[in-house]
């Protein structure tokens, strides 16, 4: 209904407009042409110098009332150490074109009004002046060459790469449609390798997990978190079409290219707590962050620096936002301790893990060892007697052998750990098998098998009466033979802690 | 239309009669025997003004799509909460009507109608209505030729344009959309359907209308340059040319240089999207599916695109310039200032057109090392305009400047073009694009420089020469309005863009920013920017009516040079037949811009030199 107004009020200034222009033709035949170019003259000059000043003046209101918004002032200075270089570069640019804009506009709209059309003035005959054409030729060289040798400068700065042995951290974004993977790497500073070719709907940006360096990568959640001070490099990727990492706050901003990474160098200088405080100053910032709750919290305390998407990549090009929480060093250790490894927590042990065939990653025996020990600890400690059997989960024999796999080593030598942490202990080996194949083989399997359990022990030093070893064939299932789950799981190694003992180190 | 050469009446015609030169003209009755029907008159004609009407009306058409195009896609911008769904019955499917009957623009629809809008203005009106219609009209009018070297390749060049624009506009009916990647289709979105509907026929219908394009903008191109190197009348020097003739060929010669790459850009594209090759592809992964692939660059694509893409700017704006130079200089009543500057500078903006095209690219991934040529060349550009910005003030001053809609819209060109031109400095540094690339700040650059600048050149020429076109005036006041609306209006619509664009606000979000903290909160802008699109489109209808009323019911124009202009094109009749001259072609004997010299108000091209007289095009 508005749009048909409107509509019809646009046609029906279009038809007075149109009279109008008809009326003024007709008028301007009877006035003779002298009579209308001295018309045009008064009006025009006259709407000349108006203009001029409007938009002029305009122009100056609208910078004022939209400085806030300006690079490199009050709230909109840049977050990081080279932002600061740009904001600057864009001022001094602005300076320059400010004075050539205002005076040019002014020299233009006043010359047309000055030099109107007037009966008897005879123009000027000015074909050219060099002198005159060589300043203006030279001033904007020089200016040009300042800008350029500034900005040059600037440019290769920013642009620049770590160097050698320069502290920093690097972090990964990859951009799909319509949404960012950030990935940070684990505890050994580096991030695994990929291939595109790997990628599963589990395995989203394609991690090579046969890669070590993979395993401890974290792909935190919605919330992403840098130190301040810090200087970040980011590795920049597409896993679709073109894409863009858009830090606005931190004039970080470059394009997502799949199969050529990108990157992109910069210290971030303020946290976030520290930006949200100089928002704080601003009236435009203590307003409601929600209108539709006046009570609610304001625009500064919910300020986060965004990221956002700057190339075209598809209808959903404009969602494409995440958060960076710029934080102290020591709330982002805090945070990146909590953070767990996305191959330990999405992958191992599922579809797309290539190492199934390994029981345990040298990644996995720390923790493991930790899991170990504990559960070691609440045996002795408990006096419940079903609680003083553990079950050996990480130990594997070579089939139908009692010959220990190499990876098996991990979790004996956390045995061995916990017989040296409690010396007065005992433990009795158990080997365990399924009802499958005679019995009787099965019983000298297992039997074979906890033996092999206790050599290993004792060749680590482990004496010899403190471990008994005894095998039970078929006879004792912890959980009925029926299906072929249940079978591994009966096919076990287990140890029971016998005499307590007091820790030699009670850590 | 044999013309009976009747006595001299004026100084114009004896002058022709004696010095013109005689190419025996009215023995041979050339062209007009095949053109006498309605079909070969005004359809498939091989004269230049009637192929320049035809380009320009096309233009025309093509103007009013892409405007109204912008005016949906600013309702969105600017009224996200508004009721689209009085546009249901134009758009169908593409206004969603939710379960309380509101209507809303489609995501994707949205982003077909920014790539339409980008496709059109640029290639369909800029290009080939801008100096598809003045190339045409003045080149041989303005050097004194018959005709272009071959009409027949000129009746071409605007059918193969014609044929450009059906397929185009077909695609705007497509089940899945026209094309929706952007004007610059960049790989992969526009090489996998996979990854946007709009990449599927859409995308294959884009293709084929700019490869048809393409071959319109050559054919023109050649003809353009053979007929300004070869048929220049006899005295018309290359430096006594009118500045429009220099620009008008500088821009064929850009575009015979760079036309040819974009096609071989987009061949390549083709191949990579019909025939499974990876130019432009690698390591993909797109909805789960992970193509095989391998070795091929994106950026590749955007070198052979933007190798086109930036002197296409230059083609659009050179004309404009061209047009604004000679309208200027006519209506001052004074000589256009520094005319051998003026030339140099569209030689040098020329040449360095070919070799800032990677300033678009300073943040796709390039070697960083690379872009630090890019500036240097880029920021050069500015002196040569900086150059031709004092020469047309120059110009104005000490002028006795006439006031009608012609040199308002030189001035408001000069005007844009110095907003424009500006902020070209912020972007040509890349040091500050890396804040300001691909916001609303080079939305506002490249609109005002290279959009309304060159649309106030076209408005220039178009009431500048509609006399000569259509043997009828403009109407003045309406033209008056049109200029004095449209110069606020734009400022009004492109000015605050810098603002939200030094905020940070991406362009070619479909929400305007919405969903992020930092660029949510210029509704009101984006509002006000939306009133003034509209206000200015309703404008541009005023002057689209205007057009069409004058070119039936406009006032007559009752003697041959009503401008009282130097140039060859007012020696013609005031309707001329194919062929221009009825009668001898007429020499030249000075350069265009004899304004107010000696005493005397203009003194056209024709007209000897007298005693002692310098000569300002034989330096």
């Amino acid at each position: 209904m508005t749009a048909l107004i409107i509509l019809l009020c646009f046609i029906l200034i279009t038809i007075v407009l149109v009279q109008i222009g008809k009326v003024t033709e007709l008028t301007a035949q009877i006035k003779g042409e002298r009579e209308v170019l001295r018309d045009n003259s008064k009006w025009n000059g006259l709407l000349s110098i108006i203009f001029l000043v409007v938009f002029l003046g305009g122009v100056i209101i609208s910078a004022y009332e939209f400085k806030n918004v300006m690079l490199g002032y009050g709230p909109h200075a840049a977050a990081s150490k080279h932002g600061a270089i740009l904001d600057a570069l864009f001022n001094l640019t602005l300076v320059f074109t400010g004075i050539v804009f205002i005076g040019t506009h002014i020299a233009l709209f006043w010359f047309a009004y000055k030099y109107r059309y007037q009966e008897g003035r005879k123009a000027t005959f000015l074909a050219h002046d060099n002198r005159l054409e060589v300043w203006w030729t030279a001033i904007p060289a020089v200016v040009m060459t300042l800008l350029v040798v500034r900005g040059l400068n600037a440019w290769n700065e920013v642009m620049a790469d770590v160097k050698e042995g320069e502290d920093y951290m690097e972090i990964e974004a990859t951009g799909q449609q319509f949404n960012w993977t950030i990935r940070y790497p684990g505890p050994d500073g580096k991030l695994g390798t990929r291939d595109y070719k790997l990628t599963t709907a589990g395995n989203n940006i394609g991690q090579d997990f046969t890669d070590p360096k993979n395993w401890d990568d974290v792909i935190p959640g919605q919330e992403l978190y840098l130190p301040v001070g810090k200087k970040v490099r980011v590795r920049i990727i597409a896993k679709d079409v073109l894409h863009n990492f858009f830090l606005p706050h931190f004039r970080v901003k470059m394009d997502a290219v799949p199969g050529l990474p990108t990157m992109f160098v910069f210290t971030p200088v303020k946290t976030t707590a520290e930006y949200r405080n100089e928002l704080r100053k601003y009236p435009e910032y203590n307003e409601p962050y929600d209108l539709a709750e006046p009570n609610g919290p304001k625009r500064w305390e919910k300020f986060d620096y965004e990221l956002a998407c700057a190339e075209l990549c598809g209808k959903g090009h404009y969602s494409m936002r995440r958060i960076f929480k710029v934080v102290s060093q020591e709330e982002f250790d805090a945070w990146y301790k909590k953070q767990e490894s996305f191959y330990l927590a999405q992958i191992r042990g599922k579809v797309d893990d290539p190492n199934k065939d390994k029981m345990t990653l040298p990644i996995e025996a720390p923790i493991r060892a930790k899991a170990f020990g504990e559960s070691v600890k609440k045996a002795v400690e408990s006096a419940n007697a079903t609680d003083k059997t553990l079950q050996l989960s990480f130990i594997n024999f070579e089939t139908g052998s009692a010959k220990l796999t190499e990876d098996s080593k991990y979790e004996l030598d956390n045995l061995v750990t916990a017989l040296n942490t409690y010396p007065g202990m005992s433990i009795a080996i158990a080997g365990h098998t399924d009802n499958v194949g005679e019995p009787a083989a099965n019983l000298s399997l297992s039997v074979e098998r906890a033996n092999a359990v206790a050599n290993y022990l004792t060749t680590r030093g482990i004496s010899g009466g403190r471990l008994k070893a005894n095998g039970y064939g078929d006879t004792k299932p912890s959980v009925p033979n029926d299906t072929p789950e249940n079978r591994a799981k009966n096919r076990r190694t287990e140890f029971t802690v016998l005499g307590g003992g007091i820790p030699t180190n009670p850590s | 239309m044999a013309h009976v050469i009747s006595a001299a009446e004026t100084l114009e015609e004896t002058l022709t009669q004696e010095l013109g030169y005689n190419d025996h003209f009215h023995e041979h009755h050339h062209g007009d025997k095949f053109q006498s029907n309605f079909l070969t008159h005004y359809i498939f004609s091989t004269d230049h003004k009637m192929i320049a009407r035809q380009f320009l009306i096309t233009g025309i058409f093509w103007a009013f799509i892409g405007a109204a195009m912008s005016i949906i896609f600013r309702l969105q911008l600017g009224f996200p909460e508004a009721d689209l769904v009085w546009l249901k019955p134009l758009l169908g499917k593409w206004i969603q009507v939710n379960a309380s009957g509101i209507g809303k623009l489609d995501p994707e629809f949205y982003y077909s109608l920014v790539t339409m809008h980008g496709t059109i203005l640029v290639f369909f009106v800029l290009t080939a209505g801008l100096s598809g219609t003045f190339s045409n009209l003045l080149i041989p009018l303005q050097v004194g030729a018959r005709d272009m070297a071959s009409p027949l390749l000129n009746a071409f060049s605007y059918w193969a344009f014609f044929l450009a624009g059906v397929v185009m506009f077909l695609s705007l009916f497509l089940s899945t959309g026209p094309f929706s990647g952007g004007w610059t289709a960049y790989p992969p979105l526009s090489a996998l359907p996979q990854a946007s509907d709009g990449s599927g026929a859409g995308m294959t219908m884009w293709i084929v209308s700019m490869a048809l394009f393409v071959v319109s903008a050559l054919l023109g191109g050649i003809n353009y340059i053979t007929t300004v190197l070869n048929l220049r009348t006899k005295g018309m020097s290359m430096w006594r040319m009118p500045l429009t003739m220099w620009a008008f060929f500088v821009t064929a010669v850009l575009g015979v240089l760079s036309f040819p790459v974009l096609f071989s850009g987009l061949l390549l594209l083709m191949f990579d999207r019909g025939l499974g090759t990876s130019f432009y592809l690698s390591e993909i992964v797109v909805g789960g599916q992970v193509l095989d692939r391998i070795g091929g660059s994106p950026i590749l694509y955007q070198h052979l695109f933007w190798f086109l893409g930036h002197p296409e700017v230059y083609i659009i704006i050179l004309p404009a310039m061209g047009i604004v130079s000679e309208v200027m200089s006519v209506h001052a009543r004074k000589p256009i200032f520094g005319y051998r500057a003026m030339v140099f500078s569209i030689l040098a903006i020329g040449f360095l057109s070919f070799i800032v095209w990677a300033h678009h690219m300073f943040m796709s991934g390039v070697n960083p090392f690379i872009s630090n040529f890019f500036v240097i060349f880029t920021l050069i550009i500015a002196v040569p305009s900086a150059v031709k910005v004092f020469n047309w003030i120059t110009t104005i001053y000490g002028s006795n400047f006439r006031f009608n809609a012609a040199s308002l819209f030189s001035i408001g060109f000069v005007s844009m073009f110095i907003s424009g031109g500006l902020t070209g400095i912020f972007l040509g540094n890349s040091a500050i694009d890396i804040q300001l690339h691909d916001t609303y700040f080079i939305v506002a650059h490249f609109h005002i420089v290279m959009g309304i600048a060159a649309f106030f050149g076209m408005f220039a020429g178009i009431y500048h020469w509609f006399p000569k076109m259509f043997g009828r005036f403009m109407n003045e006041t309406l033209g008056k309005v049109h200029f004095w609306g449209t110069l606020i209006g734009a400022y009004a619509i492109f000015w605050p863009m810098h603002y939200t664009g030094m905020a940070g606000v991406p362009r070619r979000y479909y929400d305007a920013g919405a969903s992020f903290d930092a660029f949510r909160h210029f509704t009101d802008l984006n509002k006000f920017i939306t009133v003034a699109a509209i206000v200015v489109f309703f404008l541009q209808v005023l002057f689209i009516i205007n057009f069409f009323y004058s070119i039936f019911s406009g006032r007559k124009v009752t003697t041959k040079n009503p401008w009282g202009a130097n140039t060859l094109e007012w020696t013609t009749p005031i309707e001329p037949g194919h062929g221009n001259w009825p009668g001898n072609i007429p020499t030249v004997q000075r350069w265009a811009y004899d304004y107010g010299k000696d005493g005397k108000e203009f003194i056209p091209q024709y007209v000897p030199l007298g005693e002692n007289e310098h000569d300002h095009g034989n330096h």
